[in-house]
């Protein structure tokens, strides 16, 4: 084992990720299966909200992988603009429709648990509102990776788009709060705080989270490896062209 | 800089230029929204920040396409990137001229289309003063969506996807400011947090632009 920069070697990853997806995608779906069952069919109603507070297995690791997805991207683009590793680019480019299909589970099963408790599906509250924004940034990344057929410039475009992206998506997020107070409850999993969720729902939504970080990276290194053999593909096509 | 500030100006006065067309999407907005909602005094004056300000951004982002697609296509771009004037002041020229000719026209004609939206009296100070801060944004980050899509067919539609999102903060600031401005409420924290994305915006991504442009014209 070296630096990490030897899995920058697209011939070192897929002999490495061949190894390890099998793995971490049986592990993501014994946690999901362990977690979600645990969360749906072994833990008591809440008090208030009844049984739809169950929705918290699927809500709170999607919207955790929504933002995380694109913090990955910020570092993956920013290592293709300094380094110029192409796994980099592509996983980048794999992880962005995992993150697209993160914001809109969020926003769905947002949408689903806010009518019975709040009595509406949609309300203009900051955290609502940013996602939404952050989901119109996971369209324009995919559109614009789509739009362009040299692979080095959409790389290239797609990373500055990834970084102005984040600052903006950033201001976006407290720009929205000064516009409009909030429906959406606080942060109630946060290690330093004393007004947590109870026990009995915070360790079926530990093994979830886990659950969807490791079926985050399953899904990031198989569309990752379709792409690198997509692009193997397109240079022995070429090259048989030109033959 | 100045010689290629006056070239611009001079392509988008001159006929097929496309001068009037933010200004006339502008126009058409505000006077077919009484239509959509009624002419009630109080509905209208109540929304007429919101829609003065989204019918000014919809105006931007309508014109936007034509700040380096047409460049690009005769191979001016080309011609300008190799003169010695730095990619980055280029974006900024693009961006000041693309204000000149659709975000001052803008921020002029706010205070008349307000009169028809019929906009509190304390409002039109405060809707001017928060266009005239926010359009410059508009214009610098378009130039971003512009430079970033110069090199794509038909980029109209991914270039608004891209710039929308990019234009909720300055939107939302301005937009307050305009709405606290005509309900006499104090403007002066949205006002101050608008100068700041524009002046953020101005320093910052035309070097961003630059880049993209970069790329584009490899």
């Amino acid at each position: 084992m070296g630096s990490i920069w030897e899995y920058a070697n697209p011939r070192k990853f897929m002999a490495t990720t061949d190894v390890v997806l099998p793995w971490v995608a049986a592990l993501a779906g014994i946690a999901l299966v362990v977690g979600l069952a645990w969360g749906f069919f072994l833990t008591p109603d809440d008090y208030r909200q009844g049984s739809t507070v169950k929705i918290i297995y699927l809500h709170v690791p999607s919207a955790l992988m929504a933002i995380n997805t694109w913090l990955m991207m910020l570092v993956a683009s920013l290592i293709w603009l300094v380094r110029r590793h192409h796994v980099s680019a592509l996983a980048a480019r794999a992880a962005a429709p995992v993150g697209a299909v993160m914001t809109l589970i969020a926003l769905v099963t947002g949408a689903i648990w806010g009518q019975p408790m709040w009595g509406t599906w949609w309300a203009w509250d900051p955290r609502l509102t940013s996602f939404l924004i952050l989901f119109l940034f996971y369209l324009g990344y995919i559109a614009l990776w789509a739009a362009i057929d040299n692979d080095d410039a959409a790389a290239d475009l797609t990373s500055v788009l990834c970084i102005v992206g984040s600052v903006f998506a950033i201001l976006s997020r407290y720009a929205v709060n000064f516009w409009n107070q909030g429906l959406h409850q606080g942060a109630s999993l946060s290690l330093d705080k004393e007004e947590n969720v109870a026990d009995v729902f915070y360790q079926p939504l530990l093994v979830c989270i886990a659950g969807f970080v490791l079926l985050f990276l399953a899904l990031v290194l198989l569309r990752t490896r379709t792409e690198i053999r997509a692009r193997r593909m397109r240079a022995l096509l070429a090259r048989e062209r030109m033959g | 800089m100045s010689a290629l500030l006056l070239r611009d100006l001079r392509l988008a006065f001159r006929a097929g230029g496309g001068f009037g067309l933010g200004l006339a999407f502008f126009l058409i907005v505000t006077v077919l929204v009484p239509f959509a909602v009624g002419p009630e005094t109080a509905l209208l004056s109540r929304i007429a920040p919101g829609i003065l300000w989204l019918g000014a951004l919809l105006a931007c982002l309508l014109s936007l396409d034509r700040i380096l697609a047409l460049d690009f296509e005769d191979g001016s771009l080309d011609l300008i990137a190799t003169a010695p004037l730095p990619l980055e002041a280029v974006a900024v020229v693009k961006a000041l001229a693309h204000w000149l000719t659709t975000g001052l026209p803008l921020v002029l004609a706010a205070p008349v289309l307000g009169l028809l939206m019929s906009l509190p009296g304390p409002g039109y100070l405060w809707l001017t003063l928060s266009l005239a801060l926010g359009t410059p944004a508009l214009s610098v980050i378009g130039t971003f969506g512009a430079a970033l899509t110069v090199g794509i067919k038909r980029g109209g539609l991914l270039l608004s996807l891209l710039v929308l999102p990019l234009y909720v903060p300055t939107l939302i600031f301005g937009a307050e400011v305009a709405r606290r401005g005509a309900q006499g409420l104090d403007p002066q924290a949205p006002l101050l947090l608008l100068a700041g994305i524009t002046c953020g915006t101005i320093a910052l991504l035309p070097f961003a632009s630059a880049a993209v442009l970069r790329v584009n014209l490899r």
